[in-house]
């Protein structure tokens, strides 16, 4: 037949070729602007900080070369600790947080008394702001002297992180477990498979991956708490900038503390877009 | 001066063609069913009429404007057209009262009370108005893709391109939707559809054009491409959708 013939010998039509070079010449309009925008707002901004009248001693006390470079080598080795925190810290969270979410959506009478400690543990531990909960947990543990019970500030300041952010996360899992429609639900039940195979093989994989732009959010938020920790005299990055700058009347060891957990959160917010778009890829390719 | 003119219009995903060469022109008053196989073409040439993908060669011109020109914003000439979807694509968000009244108020300026009073009265003529408070999930298919209907005709578009709008629905809801769009043709509203509804198609169409793998294979009026089709695919194709 010849109806495929022609797919191959196209050429664009004088009217498409001219059609082209306008879209190009938009798209370059359009990057030409954004370029003017870019250069006159940040170097306004700039600009305005640098003329400002107080910005010599400004400069001085938190952008301080010198104390940038002194205070760096502590803020370093501190800042290990807080990667072992969160690194810690993040599979248990997810752990902890799945299970009381599940624990949530559980409907055998058996379980109630299961639901009911999760409904109270998320209650409770969201309520309660984390830097009181690091306190507590980080000094009164130890204080009161169990045998058997770990008595390092850092272990309970894990314990405590872990606790205060599981309680948030588990919400997160919850409210993408409940945004799966209930169809989803039923064919998996019309198929024979029970409410718990349902769960973890249909709606479960489904929620995670709906969920996962709001969970980086509160890893990103959990890297940062992991600077509460230095409340109590554990020797992290933030405790470490705390040290310098009371030593030296200085503040830029607080910038080089931001700098560092900034360059540890953007990264990690691009593996994200990245996976996202695998999967939205992965799953839609086709679809009109 | 015809109301829509498509010249040459080229459209491909990758390397898949998807249309070739279509002509089409359009009259005031017309009523164009598009029919032919599923993966035909028909839905994606509705698609590009409305700007909603962007075609690779070829001219489109509605209301007297080249709308496949990049420099017009798409918006503009979608402010003539209409369009209903197979999957009624209401907002679920809004009532039925808000999802028609949300172009008339937000694109075409309309103020508050007119709007309202324009959504009753469109509601009430399709048998609607008792629903208007209610939530489209809560009503039948049939009646959502009604409202799909009248939330279109809300803007008073110049024409209104209608994609497949039965397909999705039940066989005894079909006939209340097929009404409606019968109503509007014979107040000569000009519409474009995609349709798998043959007998409703030779009722109501001033012409019908046979779609066979992206290409306009045949056009004339419903009686000659019903009863004397000159292409053997066509024949083929009528032979097997429609009850002898």
């Amino acid at each position: 037949m010849t109806l495929l013939d022609g797919a191959n010998d196209w050429n664009p039509s004088a009217h498409e070729v001219e059609r082209q070079q306008i879209r190009r010449r938009l798209r370059l309009r359009s990057l030409l602007i954004a370029t003017v925008a870019m250069v006159v707002v940040f170097g306004l901004i700039g600009l305005g900080t640098i003329s400002s009248p107080g910005w010599p001693s400004i400069k001085q006390l938190f952008f301080n070369w010198e104390d940038a470079k002194g205070s760096f080598p502590s803020i370093l080795k501190g800042f290990w600790l807080n990667v072992k925190l969160f690194l810690t810290a993040e599979p248990l969270i997810l752990i902890l947080a799945l299970s009381v979410a599940l624990a949530r959506q559980a409907r055998s009478p058996w379980l109630v008394p299961l639901r009911f400690v999760a409904v109270v543990y998320t209650d409770v531990f969201r309520g309660v702001p984390t830097i009181l909960l690091v306190l507590l947990l980080g000094f009164g543990m130890p204080a009161l002297g169990l045998v058997g019970v770990p008595d390092s500030g850092y272990f309970w300041a894990l314990v405590a992180l872990v606790l205060s952010y599981g309680a948030y996360v588990a919400e997160v899992f919850r409210a993408g477990i409940e945004s799966i429609h209930p169809s989803q639900i039923a064919s998996a039940q019309a198929l024979g498979l029970s409410r718990a195979q349902a769960m973890r093989h249909v709606v479960v994989p489904q929620a995670v991956r709906r969920v996962v732009p709001p969970l980086l959010n509160d890893f990103v938020s959990l890297q940062k708490d992991t600077a509460l920790v230095s409340v109590v005299a554990v020797f992290d990055s933030m405790f470490a900038a705390k040290d310098y700058s009371s030593f030296n009347f200085n503040y830029t060891s607080y910038v080089v503390v931001a700098c560092f957990f900034v360059a540890m959160t953007v990264p990690l917010a691009r593996l994200t877009d990245w996976l996202q778009a695998r999967y939205a890829g992965r799953e839609r390719a086709g679809a009109v | 001066m015809a109301l829509l003119e498509v010249a040459n219009l080229r459209k491909s995903y990758g390397d898949r063609v998807v249309l070739h060469d279509i002509d089409l022109t359009v009259e005031a008053g017309d009523v164009v069913c598009l029919i032919g196989s599923s993966g035909s073409g028909k839905s994606t040439l509705l698609r590009c009429i409305d700007l909603l993908e962007q075609i690779d060669d070829g001219i489109i011109r509605f209301d007297d404007r080249e709308i496949s020109d990049p420099r017009l914003a798409p918006r503009e000439a979608r402010k003539g057209m209409g369009m209903v979807f197979q999957a009624y694509n209401l907002f679920p968000h809004l009532t039925v009262l808000d999802n028609v009244m949300l172009a008339p108020r937000k694109v075409h300026g309309v103020s508050g009370s007119a709007a309202k009073a324009r959504a009753h009265e469109l509601l009430d003529r399709f048998g609607l108005d008792e629903h208007a408070s209610k939530h489209p999930d809560r009503l039948s298919g049939g009646q959502q893709q009604r409202v799909a209907l009248v939330r279109a005709l809300a803007c008073q578009p110049a024409l209104l391109l209608l994609d497949e709008i039965t397909a999705a629905l039940d066989p005894e809801l079909v006939g209340s939707v097929l009404d409606s769009v019968r109503t509007l043709a014979a107040e000569g509203t000009t519409m474009i559809l995609a349709t798998h509804e043959m007998s409703f198609a030779r009722d109501v169409a001033t012409s019908v054009c046979f779609l066979e793998q992206g290409r306009i294979l045949e056009h004339g009026p419903p009686t000659e491409i019903f009863t004397k089709p000159k292409q053997a695919r066509t024949r083929e194709f009528l032979s097997r959708v429609l009850p002898s």
